[in-house]
């Protein structure tokens, strides 16, 4: 195994991408993901990649476009205002079938917002985010180890379905340093019969998302639902304390890892409140959690934002007569494992007495 | 009987969706003859834009990716960094690349991409039914300048040879147009040379083409071959701007 090294959540997400071997990344300035391509810039040469500080956050999108088309693997990182600006490029890619790796290390909104750690993202991310109707996978890390290893992995899944992965981080996971031990990336081989490397030998191929005969959208968009409803395979998620569990709290990314330590107190203090965190943001652990609430009815959502993935935990637990209970907290403050602490308790007392 | 004239291998045998008196079949043609020309069909990717030239990946014989509007420059970009030893080139049209892909054509300019631009400019957007374009000239009526395009309010036709020749970036830049056969074949020079700019690996080229459109200039493909004459030429002189022959 290999030794522990104390890495910044950003560069962690740099070099899985590395060693998952994407050789080219193109991007554009803002904070706070700044340490992505910075550490590509000076470690992808040595490699033989190529880095590219692209003109706008639109021209990376679409030079990502351009690099994944070839076969090559290929990413971009950005946050939350420029991932809006990213959408349309997203949706072409849906659209075409075209891999590449999207890092959101989001910030908080609306507008220029600020750049504490923020979930307002979760709905822009989950939901596609562009126009049309089509799906990212959504990986949301919840430490500096997985931001490397959901990273290796969001560039299988990109290959496997020709679609494009975002990895979902915020603020705060892309600022803190933590112990990481890096692992060797096993490679894997995805069929390349569909990339743009010149006419030799074969027909010509076409990457495009433009369909204008009768009846051929809506073909297009079914076989792309079909490949969406397929990637429910991809579902990942974590649980902890659920033995006994009376409350179960539900949260991904930044303010799961928080509520780890949360939990632990609840149960120190003898509250029977379990952990559920999705690592897959899309395709939701609809089924699981459902699974999950025919032993448990009381449910939590807790967000760094007003109340978007509660929608989700709703649509999974909410037919019944199941309790839905929220704490969100809009960016401008993180919550202690204190603070989180008290809002559980709460709900806790209501719920279960 | 001697073969004096044929279709160049780099295209298609289908017919074309283009309007009596479009010029981009010329152009297609002219790009597709130095396909042959320099031998690279196989090693070309095309990067198709949107308007009316986006099913050039139907008339090309060659791998094609389509990129969204305005954005061809960076795809391009994306596939020649990726594959350095293939042709690249994208085709716009004037809405496309001077209007909302601007700052796109610009900084692939000025970071010397090894590619080739094919520019076709005919002052008007096609696909969507004829509104202004940035190169619309002074007077030109569009559905979206229906009393003719103020220079007041609506700015100046935009000179993209000449804004892009400043820039350091860029290796070969010229103006054709192919409303005779004299303008024709000296447009077919400039873009051999836009070509072999991309193969000896000197930079980026750019050829921008006046080109007509009768249908929403309103006019027979007489008259809008001569109108490229009489009003487009004189604002938008021929010839080569930067980096002419080697």
């Amino acid at each position: 195994m290999a030794e522990a090294e104390f890495i910044k959540g950003n560069e962690a997400i740099a070099m899985g991408a590395i060693e998952a071997g994407c050789r080219f990344y193109f991007g554009y300035p803002i904070t706070p993901q700044n340490d992505i391509p910075e550490y590509m810039s000076r470690h992808l040469p040595d490699v033989g990649g190529t880095f590219i500080q692209a003109e706008s956050e639109i021209a990376s999108i679409n030079m990502l476009l351009g690099a994944s088309s070839t076969g090559a693997r290929a990413m971009t990182s950005s946050s939350s205002p420029g991932i809006s600006l990213k959408q349309e490029g997203i949706s072409y890619m849906c659209g075409s079938q075209i891999p590449g790796v999207i890092v959101n290390m989001s910030r908080s909104g609306p507008g220029l917002g600020g750049i504490d750690p923020s979930q307002g993202d979760y709905f822009q991310a989950t939901r596609g985010g562009g126009h049309g109707d089509y799906r990212t996978i959504v990986l949301a890390p919840h430490s500096v180890q997985e931001n490397y290893d959901l990273t290796m992995k969001a560039f299988d899944l990109a290959d496997k379905y020709r679609n494009p992965v975002l990895i979902l981080g915020d603020a705060l996971l892309g600022q803190m340093k933590e112990p990481i031990r890096r692992r060797k990336y096993r490679k894997k081989e995805f069929p390349k019969d569909w990339t743009m490397t010149g006419a030799k030998g074969r027909e010509k191929r076409l990457i495009k998302s433009l369909y204008l005969s009768e009846g051929e959208l809506t073909d297009h968009n079914w076989m792309l639902n079909k490949k969406y409803q397929s990637m429910k395979r991809e579902i990942m998620f974590e649980t902890q304390f659920m033995e006994g569990a009376k409350l179960v709290v539900v949260a991904f990314g930044s303010v799961a890892r928080i509520l780890k330590s949360t939990v632990q107190m609840a149960r120190d203090r003898g509250m029977k409140v379990g952990l559920f965190r999705p690592i897959t943001l899309f395709p939701f652990p609809y089924a699981a959690l459902d699974k999950i609430s025919h032993s448990i009815k009381n449910f939590m959502a807790l967000e760094l934002n007003t109340g978007q993935m509660l929608e989700d935990l709703k649509l999974s637990v909410g037919h019944k007569k199941n309790q839905v209970d929220f704490y969100g907290r809009p960016p401008g403050s993180i919550p202690s494992p204190d603070e989180l602490f008290n809002e559980i308790k709460k709900i806790y007392k209501k719920r279960i007495g | 009987m001697k073969q004096t004239f044929k279709r160049p291998k780099a295209l298609v045998d289908i017919p074309s969706h283009f309007c009596p008196g479009c010029h981009h079949g010329i152009i297609h043609r002219l790009v597709a003859e130095c396909i042959d020309l320099y031998g690279v069909r196989e090693k070309t990717i095309g990067v198709a834009s949107v308007g009316c030239s986006v099913f050039l990946y139907d008339y090309f014989n060659a791998d094609v990716v389509e990129a969204p509007h305005g954005r061809a420059p960076a795809v391009a970009t994306g596939v020649k960094r990726a594959r350095p030893d293939n042709f690249v080139f994208t085709y716009q049209g004037d809405g496309d690349l001077a209007a909302i892909g601007t700052a796109e054509i610009i900084h692939a300019a000025n970071r010397g991409e090894q590619i080739t631009v094919i520019f076709v400019n005919n002052t008007v957007f096609g696909m969507t039914g004829g509104q202004m374009a940035p190169t619309t000239m002074s007077g030109q009526e569009t559905t979206t300048t229906p009393f003719g395009r103020d220079l007041k309010t609506n700015g100046f036709p935009i000179k993209m040879s000449e804004l892009l020749t400043e820039l350091p970036g860029s290796t070969f830049v010229a103006r054709a147009a192919v409303n005779n056969s004299k303008n024709l074949m000296k447009a077919k020079k400039l873009l051999k040379r836009a070509f072999e700019v991309q193969i000896n690996g000197e930079g980026f080229s750019f050829v921008e083409f006046l080109s007509a459109c009768p249908t929403n200039w309103k006019m027979t493909p007489k008259q809008a071959t001569e109108r490229v004459q009489e009003e487009m030429i004189p604002y938008f002189p021929l010839g080569v701007f930067k980096g002419g022959q080697e």
